[in-house]
């Protein structure tokens, strides 16, 4: 069952003199794990502002196409009723938070939703116990690090439980442990509980291993979609500037020198090592 | 040529950012700063150019002590672009924004349209000119940030987390770009989290842990040690992972180049073929 649905998406912000997307048509099924990447300015931030409704309700301009989300045509619904089905974790996490505490910053949604005290405690401490902040919980999420902030901008949506969780470069300020770490988290809640999750990243490396479904974009327009292992092993994806991971191109790099290696593009580098494992040991036994 | 000699650094709700740093950065020289967050990185580079003035011990750019001296000085040697640039940003045009510091310096109109000019280029600007940069993506806005700072032409570049929202290709200009700086003999420090593209460039590496190096030398042999990433909250290079889990078939162990790590490959089977 498809949870999102673009057809021929277009979108002009205001006072701009071209689309910032153009005729994007995408399905995103309930519980993948879709990555969508690209170059930089190539509208990947503009189509996840679609699909919260932040485009148009917000930043009004021209949007023309059909957008489906939760089965809600999101140009009749508000930003807050798309909200409670949605949860948008932004590129700055700045623009995300405004509260005197980070708990406070958290509870702020579900406080909007209506929900008991109880419960809101709960789904509180959950959130900020999996993005590892509780002890930060009483903190201005002013005066903690850029990479803090992420975090509570992570715990704010994950509280709210939505179906579908869209993150735009969630983890930039992060080290690469503790952006691993929630990675980890968010593929658990995807694989878990069936959250639809969409991704956007540069950094293919630490990411492409979570995604059964690849979106990448290329001046607003849509070039490939579909299944991550066939198109980041496609020659034409590096063409366009995106990073495929090191793992893969090492794998073509020796594809093209004729090594006998499984036609299963890899997308970590443990899945090449057992690739190559097995060549260079057969080589011993000849 | 850049010296810390023994720095503690304290804010002022008491938490010690740094606890006594000591290193020398020469001029011409490529360095990069990794560590988990809240290591003091970026309080660190706040000090080479003097937006943070040691609590105790000694920064010296070129020898003079930056106590002794004011940050719109240092600021013309040595340039820096923050993490955030809405931090950066302020200006109506991307135009204005880069052609402001130089307006600040002093430069001459010719030379303040000339160098506008180059920056915009450079960073693939050119049609964002008459645009807000407010207008832009953040990989973009990011770019104007390096473009404000590079028009002044500085002799040392502080860079905090130049890659975040950068594709690949931008990367790649940036690689190419921070190597013709050194070839001027023109200093460039990097903080950032993006191993993958320390490995590409192989720079002096620093690994800081909670205030302290923990520690320093070639990019090689740093992002191939597994226990002091580990330390310092940093995965290893895919290359580097890679020939970890084939450690045992007896390959080095200081590989992270994608190409260095196909000729070995090719070479071992070949030599399994004999």
């Amino acid at each position: 069952m498809a949870v999102i649905e673009t057809k021929d998406l277009s979108y002009t912000y205001p006072g701009a003199s071209r689309p910032s997307i153009s005729g994007v048509s995408i399905t995103v099924e309930k519980g993948e794990f879709v990555l969508i990447t690209g170059p930089s300015g190539c509208g990947k931030t503009t189509l996840c502002r679609c699909f919260n409704g932040l485009i148009p309700h917000f930043y009004q301009g021209e949007l023309q196409g059909e957008i489906t989300v939760a089965n809600m045509d999101v140009t009749k619904h508000q930003t807050h009723e798309m909200a409670k089905h949605v949860g948008l974790v932004f590129q700055n996490p700045e623009n995300q938070l405004f509260a005197l505490s980070i708990e406070k910053d958290v509870a702020f949604g579900l406080e909007n939703l209506g929900l008991g005290r109880e419960e809101m405690r709960k789904r509180v401490d959950w959130a900020l116990n999996l993005t590892d902040i509780y002890n930060l919980r009483e903190r201005s999420p002013h005066e903690v690090s850029g990479g803090q902030q992420q975090r509570v901008a992570i715990a704010s949506v994950l509280a709210m439980q939505p179906e579908i969780i869209v993150l735009d470069e969630p983890t930039s300020f992060l080290d690469p442990i503790s952006a691993e770490k929630i990675f980890d988290v968010i593929y658990e809640l995807n694989k878990r509980l069936g959250v639809t999750v969409v991704l956007v990243e540069h950094r293919l490396d630490l990411t492409a291993k979570y995604a059964g479904h690849i979106v990448i974009m290329d001046e607003g327009k849509v070039c490939f979609d579909g299944d991550p292992r066939k198109i980041l092993g496609a020659e034409e994806t590096r063409l366009i500037g995106v990073g495929i991971p090191k793992a893969t191109l090492l794998y073509q790099l020796l594809k093209k020198e004729g090594v006998n290696l499984s036609s299963i593009t890899p997308l970590s580098s443990r899945e090449l090592a057992e690739y190559l494992e097995g060549v260079l040991q057969t080589h011993d036994r000849s | 040529m850049i010296e810390v000699e023994d720095v503690h650094f304290f804010y002022s709700n008491q938490v010690e950012a740094l606890k006594g740093v000591s290193l020398t950065i020469k001029n011409g020289e490529f360095l990069a700063i990794m560590g988990q967050n809240g290591a003091g990185k970026t309080t660190l580079i706040k000090h080479f150019n003097g937006l943070l003035k040691p609590s105790q011990g000694k920064v010296r750019i070129d020898g003079v002590d930056t106590r002794k001296t004011s940050i719109a000085t240092l600021a013309r040697n040595v340039g820096f672009v923050f993490q955030n640039p809405d931090h950066q940003l302020f200006c109506e045009t991307v135009e204005e924004e880069i052609s402001f510091a130089l307006k600040n310096f002093g430069f001459e109109a010719g030379a303040i349209e000339k160098r506008t000019d180059w920056a915009l280029n450079l960073l693939g600007l050119t049609q964002y000119r008459k645009t807000s940069p407010f207008l832009l993506s953040g990989g973009e806005r990011k770019r104007v940030a390096l473009a404000s700072v590079l028009a002044w032409d500085p002799e040392a570049l502080i860079l905090d987390e130049p890659t975040i929202g950068q594709d690949y290709r931008q990367k790649e200009k940036l690689r190419q770009f921070i190597v013709q700086m050194q070839s001027q003999g023109k200093t460039v420090v990097i903080v950032t989290h993006d191993v993958e593209f320390v490995a590409e460039c192989n720079p002096r590496v620093l690994l800081m842990k909670e205030g302290r190096i923990i520690a320093d030398g070639e990019g090689k042999d740093i992002l191939t040690d597994p226990e002091a990433l580990a330390n310092s909250s940093i995965v290893l290079p895919q290359v580097a992972q890679i020939f970890t889990y084939l450690s045992s078939l007896g390959f080095p162990k200081n590989i992270i180049d994608v190409y260095e790590a196909k000729a070995i490959i090719l070479k071992a089977l070949e030599e399994g073929r004999e």
